[in-house]
This record gives structure tokens, sequence and C-alpha cells, in this order.
């Protein structure tokens, strides 16, 4: 029995570096959303394409959306641009657009050159839908589920994996 | 005559450097010097959700600029810093907290390493304990053996004892 005490030490480096050699694969910039679970925050602001019209939560509540955030000063947002016409082209789920702290003309202009995969975009100029959905940098996107609530969030590009991710989701309901 | 003209040139680029300078400092108003000392600790507590190595203070990324604008809002708004402080966990999770709270999930954080220190303690009165004992054991062997008798004076000892007791009878 004491002989087993000896490899204390042992076991409990390989415990040690097992926690180390798992942190090596986590990605250090996912963060936890505050917000799964819980209902997509409520918000009163214009349209992108039609400023006089006033977009809020009843806009999309009774079914399941995809909040994609993005603006035109956001190189990664261009990059997803492409993936994002395509999931819109299947038909599966609306994209609602969040153009965060954007200026009108370019974001308008954006959308006519790249295409508009989005059933409506929401104009956010000063970011404050952003602050509440704690949206830290775009792109960000976000599934939200037919009751408002949001069960999903991905910081970054969307990429097949994340569409797949969403289709679960979206199976489950 | 050129000199004076280089000078002049140097003193505007001078001036010049001082207001980009100033451009870089976002300037806030407070009600009161508590308010600004609030606004200090609470940015300075806070992380910045963006470059996470950072406070919000320290940051200059456009999203703690938000927060901070935030802060500056709230406190003029007479919130309390608990109410700011929620509101920041409200929407980036207990990730902005550069002192997490204590709570079921972060008990080992919290009183791990004094866990840790006192099994380390223990551990080691115990180890050193134990090593005492061998010692005292080992000595009280060692004087046994050293003094042990021989063969020859274990006899002289029995005659002798033999011969008191003969005598005494």
């Amino acid at each position: 029995m004491p002989r087993l005490f000896l490899f204390i030490p042992l076991a409990l480096f390989i415990i040690l570096g097992g926690f180390l050699w798992k942190g090596l694969s986590l990605d250090p910039n996912a963060m936890p959303s505050a917000l799964i679970d819980k209902p997509f925050p409520a918000f009163k602001l214009p349209s992108l394409e039609q400023p006089e019209r006033i977009l809020t939560n009843a806009d999309f509540a009774g079914k399941p959306v995809l909040v994609n955030v993005w603006a035109t000063w956001c190189p990664s947002c261009r990059q997803e641009h492409s993936d994002l016409l395509a999931i819109a082209d299947q038909k599966k789920l609306a994209i609602i657009g969040l153009d965060y702290k954007d200026e009108r003309p370019a974001a308008t202009t954006w959308l006519n050159d790249l295409g508009n995969p989005y059933l409506f975009t929401i104009f956010d100029e000063q970011g404050l839908l952003g602050l509440d959905l704690g949206v830290f940098g775009a792109p960000e996107t976000y599934f939200v589920d037919a009751g408002g609530i949001v069960r999903f969030r991905h910081v970054g590009g969307i990429t097949p994996e994340v569409w797949e991710k969403v289709q679960e989701l979206l199976n489950v309901k | 005559m050129l000199n004076k003209t280089y000078l002049n040139v140097l003193g505007v680029l001078l001036l010049l450097a001082g207001f980009a300078v100033n451009a870089a400092i976002d300037v806030y108003q407070f009600n009161s010097d508590s308010d600004r000392d609030r606004f200090r600790q609470l940015t300075t507590e806070l992380r910045c959700p963006k470059c996470q190595n950072q406070n919000i203070a320290d940051s200059n990324a456009p999203i703690a600029q938000d927060l901070r604008t935030k802060i500056q809002a709230m406190l003029s708004e007479k919130k309390s810093d608990q109410q700011i402080v929620d509101y920041m966990i409200e929407r980036y999770g207990d990730f902005v907290l550069y002192q997490p709270r204590v709570d079921s999930k972060t008990y080992i954080l919290w009183f791990g390493p004094a866990v840790l220190l006192l099994l380390g303690i223990i551990v080691v009165v115990f180890i050193s304990r134990r090593n005492t004992a061998k010692v005292n054991a080992d000595a009280v062997a060692d004087t046994l053996a050293t003094h042990a008798l021989d063969a020859e004076q274990q006899k002289q000892i029995e005659t002798l004892l033999n011969g008191t007791g003969k005598h005494s009878s």
C-alpha cells in the first residue's frame, strides 16, 4: 500500500497534463454568452433600407430566425457574406441583419453590391441593441427560436459547421 | 532667418502633436469626485470583452470605449456600483469580472489554494512525525544492538546471579 502512495505525484502530473492538453485546443476567444436561453433583448430601431420604418421584436416573433450582426467596417463580414447568401437560398430559416455601428449609405451600397441575404436589416447606428446583446465585435450570429429565446451564439464569421449546428437546433424544435 | 522658420514649423508641429494626443483621450464629465473615483475603480475592475487581457480602462477597443461611456452614463443616473456590475454581467457574463464572485462554481477557485496548502501541511506533518518515530525506534534498536551481551557475558551474569542466590539462602 505505501508503495502505491509513491504514484500520487505521477497521477497528479497526469491529471494536470490532461487539463493543459485540453487547454491547447480551446479557443481563448470563445466566450459563454450570458444570453443563451434568455429572451432576445427588446429593441426599437429603424430599418436600414427604409429609415422611417421602425422595427421591434414583433417583426420576427413566432418563427425561428438567425440574427447576424455585421458592419461594413468588418473584414470577416465580407468573408461570411457568401455563406449567408447560400443559407438564405436554402430558405430553411430567415436571416435578420443587424447593421452594427455603421453608416447607412455604405451599408446600403454593400447590400446592393454583394447581395442581400436578410429578410430585413436593423440599423443600429449607436450599437444600442449590440450592447444589450453583449456583442463585442462583428460578425456575430445568434439563433433565436420561435419563442424569441436566444438558443445559440457564434462569434466570428459563419461557417458550414456553424450552419450544421444551427440546423440541428432547428430540427430539435 | 531660416532657423526661425524651422523653429516656427517645429512649434506648429508640436502644437498639432498636442492636439492629436488630446483627441485620443476620452473626456468624461462627472458630478462629483466620488463619481470619478468610482468610474476609475469600475473601469479597472471590469474586463474588456474583446481584448481579454485588458480592463475597460486600458483598452482602446471600440467596445471598451462604449462601455466606458455607458458606465459614465450610469454613474450620472445615480446607479449603484452593484447595478453597473450587474448590467455588465447580464450582457457579458461572469467573464467581465476580474475578481470572480464567490458561488458554488467558483469555490474551487477561491478556496482551492487554501485547501491545497492545508493538505500540504498535513502531509508534511505526517511525514515528519513518521520519520521522528522511525528515528527513535532506530535509536533504541541501535542501543540494544551495541549493548547486547555476547554468550560469554551472559554466562557470567547467570553465574553471578546464581551465586548471590546461593549466598542469601
